[in-house]
């Protein structure tokens, strides 16, 4: 089964990496380990005419469930059913199934289809839940994300991010590219590329802007750029060093980390540029700024104790030195990501010369280190809280990893030739 | 004013190096090589539209041709043997009031980009103190990072980290 997956994913991406012209070496691996021990076995038949499509649907739905490590794939071999009169739940329960997938494409027009899907229980012999899309005929990928979304939702209880984006860092040879792809990896666009580094994408909460470090002008200096028309404006070019923009959770301003008044300290700006204002006053570093969903609070790294530590300060109209350490363990814990629900956040813990991901409950303090490997980064909560999308190295190559709350399943998403760092998980569409 | 004076300063300078064919800020130009093509020192200040006074900072026999400050891990304190050439470029400021420089702190690759951002950024305003103290004015020096962006060694290892803990000292114009 994955390796029949993998080999069509290469077929596509060949395809796709010719469109938006970037070297057909560039294609995106996706490996996953692991996963947790009470997996949903679940069935995906392939829909009826989906393979008079350019994109068939099934395959990609049963990718995105596969990758969450919660879900075990049944082979449908030999079964067919595409409506609920035509399933003979005995057969699935022999197969060990618990859910079953089944639908069919109706072409409306030549570039209009209508996906219908729906999701049955197979013990209670009945519909969990269906749908009819109609979408473009360019927008299959999409289309499929969203049936997985509604599946995921139905069989798990938590939003599914499959219909999400990610933007990242690619670098090969000393060429940088700031890209948006889908959340499994496809469909990647540069927004942005340039012969000197950029780091710290930040998606704007409504997911039409990012916010990122360039260092085209031999110095820091923060942008916004609007995904969609490219048209991109300075937001932060003081003078000395700009970095580290994270966006409010309204997307009417900005925190940037600032060194022009001493020192390297968290100002907030409104997301045109204008209207300055300094928060955090150290006479240390207080930097990577992360905004809590309901903008009260700012989560920060600083050194005022010695050594890098995550800190919390109150977002008020006056700057302020008061804030409430929250990290204890060790000498080095950086790059806070609050979750969506604001109960825990996301950091690299250093231990013994390894960089860790790491989770820490807000209200209880406890801490849970996610990962072994030894060089992660900049991770970045998922917008249901149950991934973790985070940079990390393999053989001396940058690429990108996604482990599961509990630690249980990780995916790594790595390019052939060239890093891949610096990875940020937008959030959901409008729709959801 | 001296600010503004100081400032305005710049503009012109800055204006004055986009007429030539060098780039405004070279960051990879801090070696003593960097120079190469100035051999006709004299000519300098005309012509060219560059102040004389490069001749001066690229002459290899100068201690102002040396541009690179190093730091042991996880400090930011000017070491003793780069005091005199610190001192050697704040009094050229001190003296050539036109003269401004860019100070791009670098770290090595380990740990969090912004964080080593903020840490370049706390070794270059390490050498620009010492430079304001010794006479050299604020509004000459711009004190910026590179973090562990810009490498000036690649790979693993200490022999590797040391070259990349520094502060590099880059004339604007250059």
């Amino acid at each position: 089964m994955s390796i029949y997956w993998f080999k069509s994913i290469r077929s596509v991406w060949i395809l796709l990496l010719c469109l938006i012209s970037i070297p057909a070496h560039a294609q995106l691996n996706i490996e996953i380990f692991g996963g947790g021990a009470s997996r949903i076995p679940i069935a995906i038949v392939p829909f009826a005419d989906e393979n008079k499509l350019q994109q068939s649907i099934t395959p990609i739905i049963g990718a995105d469930l596969h990758r969450t490590g919660l879900f075990n794939l049944i082979n449908p071999a030999g079964l067919s059913p595409h409506a609920p009169v035509e399933v003979v739940y005995a057969d699935w329960v022999n197969r060990g199934a618990n859910a079953l997938v089944i639908g069919r494409v109706v072409a409306l027009s030549s570039e209009q289809v209508e996906i219908q899907f729906r999701l049955m229980d197979v013990a209670k012999k009945s519909q969990l839940t269906g749908l009819a899309i109609t979408v473009p005929t360019t927008q299959l990928r999409a289309a499929a994300h969203r049936i997985a979304d509604v599946i995921y939702e139905a069989l798990t209880g938590d939003v599914g991010v499959f219909s999400t984006r990610i933007a990242y860092v690619l670098k090969r040879g000393n060429k940088y590219a700031l890209q948006v792809a889908d959340s499994d990896g496809y469909n990647a666009q540069s927004i942005i590329e340039y012969t000197e580094p950029i780091i710290s994408p930040a998606w704007s909460p409504d997911g039409g802007q990012l916010a990122y470090v360039s260092f085209e002008n031999k110095k820091p200096i923060v942008y916004v750029q609007t995904l969609a028309t490219r048209e991109r404006r300075a937001v932060a070019s003081f003078k000395g060093s700009n970095s580290a923009p994270a966006w409010s959770p309204d997307g009417k301003k900005l925190a940037v980390v600032l060194s022009g008044q001493g020192g390297s300290q968290i100002f907030l700006v409104n997301a045109d540029g204008s209207g300055l204002q300094r928060l955090s006053k150290s006479s240390g570093i207080d930097t990577e700024p992360s905004f809590s969903p309901d903008g009260r609070y700012i989560l920060f790294t600083s050194d005022r104790g010695g050594s890098p530590q995550i800190y919390r300060m109150p977002v008020t109209d006056s700057e302020s030195s008061n804030a409430e350490r929250l990290t204890f363990e060790g000498s080095y814990n950086v790059s806070p990501d609050y979750s969506r629900d604001g109960k825990s956040f996301t950091f690299i813990h250093r231990n013994n010369g390894q960089f860790n991901v790491a989770v820490q409950e807000v209200g209880s303090r406890q801490v849970q280190i996610l990962t072994n490997s030894k060089f992660d980064e900049s991770p970045s909560f998922a917008p249901n809280g149950k991934m973790i999308l985070y940079a990390t190295e393999i053989n001396g190559h940058g690429i990108l990893s996604a482990v599961s709350r509990d630690g249980q399943t990780r995916q790594h998403l790595s390019v052939q030739t060239g890093d891949i760092r610096e990875p940020a998980w937008g959030p959901l569409p409008k729709w959801k | 004013m001296r600010k503004l004076l100081g400032v305005s300063l710049i503009v012109l300078l800055s204006a004055c190096a986009s007429q030539t064919t060098q780039p405004e800020v070279d960051d990879l130009a801090a070696g003593s090589g960097a120079g190469g093509g100035m051999s006709s020192s004299d000519l300098g200040g005309s012509g060219s539209g560059r102040p004389g006074y490069f001749s001066q900072l690229n002459d290899p026999n100068s201690i102002l041709s040396q541009r690179s400050v190093y730091y042991d891990y996880d400090s930011y304190t000017v070491k003793g043997e780069y005091r005199e050439l610190v001192l050697a470029h704040a009094r050229f400021l001190r003296d050539n009031a036109s003269a401004s420089v860019i100070l791009q702190g670098n770290t090595d690759d380990r740990g969090s980009r912004e964080y080593n951002l903020a840490l370049g950024q706390r070794r270059a305003d390490s050498v620009k103190n010492m430079m304001t103290l010794a006479g050299a004015r604020d509004a000459q020096i711009e004190s910026v990072s590179l973090g562990e962006e810009k490498p000036r060694a690649l790979g693993q290892g200490e022999a590797v980290w040391s070259q990349n803990r520094r502060t590099d000292i880059l004339y604007r114009g250059e």
